[in-house]
């Protein structure tokens, strides 16, 4: 882990906020989506700013990252660092540890309320909110939620030292959080309901581990203990028998659910809740955009949302040249 | 020794660190004989008064100044305060080294005891304001965790705003047998009273609902 994690945005003021009447894209998110949309944006000229509760996003759940193009390994963290510092030195403002409460259509316009009172307006607007960690829904979790469970690897491996824990999910995001743990746990079992996805790269690792057993095809079904869990049980597939599993932690790892509920009412969604978009990016709204892990497109990856957002700003400029429309008079209404 | 802090990271505290609006003072507590992250906690803090002229350390031994231990109600180390201008106790207090990205709520800090003073809305000061019982916060946290930061300021900012809240962070792993006693195996976790406790990096209503609550 790193020694020092100065996250230098966080002292960003909301008085850029101020002088701006209207904004031509205002993005709410500051993973790497809306970061990256914000460099795009400001390129092309448009009066831009972030709204992000926390800068970096999703990219700070993850310690290594190893799939981002031109870096073979950097930590989620220090990209986020790298993504902030560009665009920094644009100098697009960015209001940091605030809260969208709503968003209302005023058509052609948006107008923004924060839960500090602020209420921005802006020709454009891209959601960029990310997801957060979806919920197994089986009994205990939620009642063993921090006595056991856990959905923040960084956060909470250390109270896992020399215990056994229990990694549910396949994909990359599980295959990392069992990477993580292998350096803390005493045993590592994971619980997959069906085969691996993650990269082969990352599987090769956990192979070559000599602490993690592996359960494939198996349902988990209920977390029980007492004060904290004790263990699981779980739904084997291929012998049809159910059986538990003690362990004192729970990892849960088995994707996100989309941070749309800001717009859950003013766009199309799919029956994930996840905003739906065109080729460019535009919601079922003309003028709102959406990109990254809250859009329905599949592949959840660094790389995809940062292009997803650069594509976002890039449309949203051609709108505002070609298709918008200010009211009559110009003003806010 | 090695500096904790590498060259990018001390030319952006610094640039940072030159908002400090006054003076203020941090109080450092550590022991003599075992004391684990003590010695690397006192390099933090002489590291970060070396990049401001407005921050002033004192180093204290929790057991030969007693009674100055006793005032801040410092009963664990390493454990340090931050004093006002006028060398007033506001109830900001760290107990374990604030790194990793713990540093953030470390800044925010220096820079709203200094005269940054955090906005609210009105209502919420107002409901701050009107807390009369005595309330301890202690927010426990690790340093790989991103989101316990916020839930550390939350905390600072509800005591600098009212007398009678001490918020203090706490860092889990260097305090392992009070984490077990408060049950902590996930961040943050935030203890009111030592009785009321929530977790996550919940908004300051969630904290003042549980206090107004007790």
């Amino acid at each position: 882990m790193k020694l020092i994690n100065l996250n230098l945005e966080s002292t960003v003021t909301s008085s850029d906020f101020d002088r701006v009447v209207k904004w031509d894209l205002l993005i709410i998110g500051g993973g790497p989506a809306g970061l990256n949309a914000a460099l795009y944006a400001k390129r092309k000229g448009l009066t831009c700013g972030i709204i992000s509760k926390e800068i970096g996003g999703q990219l700070h759940n993850t310690t290594d990252v190893d799939n981002y193009l031109g870096y073979k390994l950097i930590e989620g963290k220090d990209l986020s660092h790298q993504f902030v510092n560009h665009v920094n030195s644009l100098e697009v403002p960015i209001y940091k540890d605030v809260n969208v409460l709503s968003i209302e259509v005023m058509n052609p316009d948006f107008k923004i309320s924060l839960d500090d009172g602020k209420v921005l307006y802006s020709k454009t607007l891209l959601m960029a909110t990310g997801g957060m960690p979806k919920k197994l829904a089986v009994p205990g979790e939620e009642f063993y939620a921090n006595k056991g469970v856990s959905y923040c690897t960084t956060c909470d491996a250390p109270f896992f030292k020399d215990k056994h824990v229990i990694v549910a999910g396949g994909g990359n995001s599980a295959a990392e959080a069992i990477l993580d743990l292998s350096h803390w746990a005493q045993h590592i079992t994971v619980v997959h309901r069906s085969q691996w996805r993650a990269d082969k790269i990352l599987l090769d690792k956990i192979y070559a581990l000599n602490n993690v057993t592996v359960h494939l095809e198996t349902q988990l079904l209920e977390v029980f203990g007492e004060a904290q869990m004790t263990g699981v049980k779980v739904f084997d597939k291929t012998t049809k028998q159910e059986k538990t599993i003690a362990a004192q932690g729970l990892f849960i790892e088995i994707g996100n659910l989309p941070k749309s509920h800001l717009v859950r009412d003013l766009v199309q969604t799919n029956p994930q809740g996840e905003i739906i978009v065109d080729e460019n990016q535009m919601t079922s709204v003309p003028g709102l955009y959406a990109a990254g892990d809250v859009t329905q497109q599949v592949f959840k990856q660094i790389v995809i949302s940062a292009a997803d957002g650069a594509k976002a700003a890039l449309a949203a400029t051609q709108y505002l040249n070609q298709t918008y429309k200010e009211n009559s008079n110009g003003e806010i209404i | 020794m090695a500096k904790l802090f590498n060259e990018e990271v001390q030319k952006q505290l610094k640039e940072i660190l030159a908002q400090t609006q006054e003076k203020i003072t941090l109080v450092l507590f550590t022991k003599e004989g075992s004391c684990p992250t003590c010695s690397e906690t006192k390099q933090l803090l002489e590291e970060v008064t070396e990049l401001s002229d407005n921050i002033d350390l004192e180093l204290k031994d929790l057991e030969r100044d007693q009674s100055l231990a006793k005032q801040y109600g410092v009963t664990l180390t390493p454990s340090f305060v931050i004093l006002n201008a006028k060398g007033e106790y506001k109830g900001v207090k760290f107990n374990g080294i604030p790194a990793g990205h713990e540093i953030n709520s470390f800044v925010s800090a220096l820079l709203e005891m200094s005269g940054m003073t955090p906005k609210f809305q009105e209502n919420i000061v107002k409901r701050i304001e009107k807390i009369n019982q005595p309330v301890n916060i202690k927010v426990f946290v690790t340093l790989g965790c991103p989101h316990c930061p916020g839930a550390v300021q939350n905390a600072h900012r509800l005591a600098m705003l009212n007398e009678n809240i001490e918020g203090e962070m706490i860092e889990a792993q260097t305090f392992a047998e009070l984490s077990n006693k408060f049950n902590v195996s996930g961040v943050p976790k935030i203890v009111i009273n030592d009785k009321y406790e929530f977790v996550g990096n919940q908004p300051i209503e969630t904290y003042l609902e549980q206090i107004e609550n007790m």
